[in-house]
């Protein structure tokens, strides 16, 4: 731990691989190495899937309507409002941390949330 | 003519469960009455559309002439698929009766006097059809497929009598 660089060269020679390699400049600087990732929600049966945990300000969540019916995914806070036509995608970036509540628009029943950290 | 069938086949089968078949509508007609109130909801919708100035009612009315139709196109695509001819029979002729009358009537009316009568009987009709696919047409739908898709249409219309109660309380608290 004393010397974490040699450590990751060593790692690095061990692994011989490309990934090792991210790892070990992941270890460097956490913060400035977030790759904004994109993550999937699907529609089906007039029914959100729960969002998956881990998502960050800056990332993308991605909606896939599985139904035949035109959907919305509509933020409470209004922080974004995306169409989701009949077997079609549809994507938001996240600008802002917190619990994002979101609807269906025409479907009031359909209910969702996001759990974004910043 | 379906009760001499009913009588026909209760007499050549001779069971208790012959008769009880005689009762319940068969997928020819659960598709036709699905597939009817369907179209009598666009029909309503269509008339809203011609008459109303209110947003909040036009923008159910196309929600309903998208989503009964979507629901429809898919009806008319399985009962293609299953070869089943939907057949007339007398839920859909009293289900088509009440929403002419209920048209006839809402001609006469303008303006909020309109949407409020549309969006009221918009809640009771959706009701009534969930009631209906509930107690009947879903248990007693026999094909898979067709089961399947009368339990999204009922979780769908349910969501329009919980949006057309929305409608009719904006509507009230004007």
């Amino acid at each position: 731990m004393r010397h974490p660089f040699p450590m990751a060269l060593a790692a690095l020679a061990a692994a011989g691989s490309l990934a090792a390699a991210h790892a070990a400049t992941h270890h460097a600087a956490p913060a400035a190495t977030h790759a904004p990732k994109t993550w999937t929600i699907t529609i089906t049966s007039l029914a959100f899937t729960p969002a998956p945990s881990g998502m960050r300000v800056g990332d993308t969540v991605q909606w896939v309507n599985n139904d035949i019916f035109l959907h919305s995914a509509t933020a409470a806070d209004h922080s974004f409002d995306v169409a989701l036509p009949p077997h079609k995608t549809g994507s938001a970036k996240l600008t802002h941390a917190g619990t994002i509540a979101y609807v269906c628009r025409y479907h009031p029943g359909m209910k969702g949330q996001l759990v974004v950290a910043p | 003519m379906r009760r001499m069938i009913a009588i026909a086949a209760a007499m050549l089968l001779g069971s208790a469960s012959a008769a009880a078949a005689a009762g319940a509508p068969n997928d020819a007609q659960i598709a036709h009455i699905a597939y009817t109130a369907g179209q009598l909801d666009i029909a309503a919708a269509n008339q809203a559309l011609q008459k109303s100035h209110n947003k909040a009612v036009r923008d159910f009315a196309e929600e309903m002439v998208r989503d009964h139709t979507a629901v429809n196109k898919e009806a008319l695509a399985l009962v293609t698929k299953l070869h089943v001819t939907p057949e007339d029979n007398a839920t859909s002729q009293a289900l088509t009766t009440a929403a002419v009358q209920h048209r006839n009537d809402y001609a006469k009316l303008s303006g909020h006097a309109f949407d409020l009568a549309y969006a009221q009987n918009e809640v009771a009709y959706h009701h009534s059809v969930n009631g209906a696919l509930e107690s009947t047409l879903i248990p007693d739908a026999q094909n898979a497929e067709l089961k399947s898709l009368l339990q999204t249409g009922l979780k769908l219309f349910r969501m329009h009598e919980e949006h057309a109660e929305a409608v009719v309380k904006a509507l009230k608290s004007r």
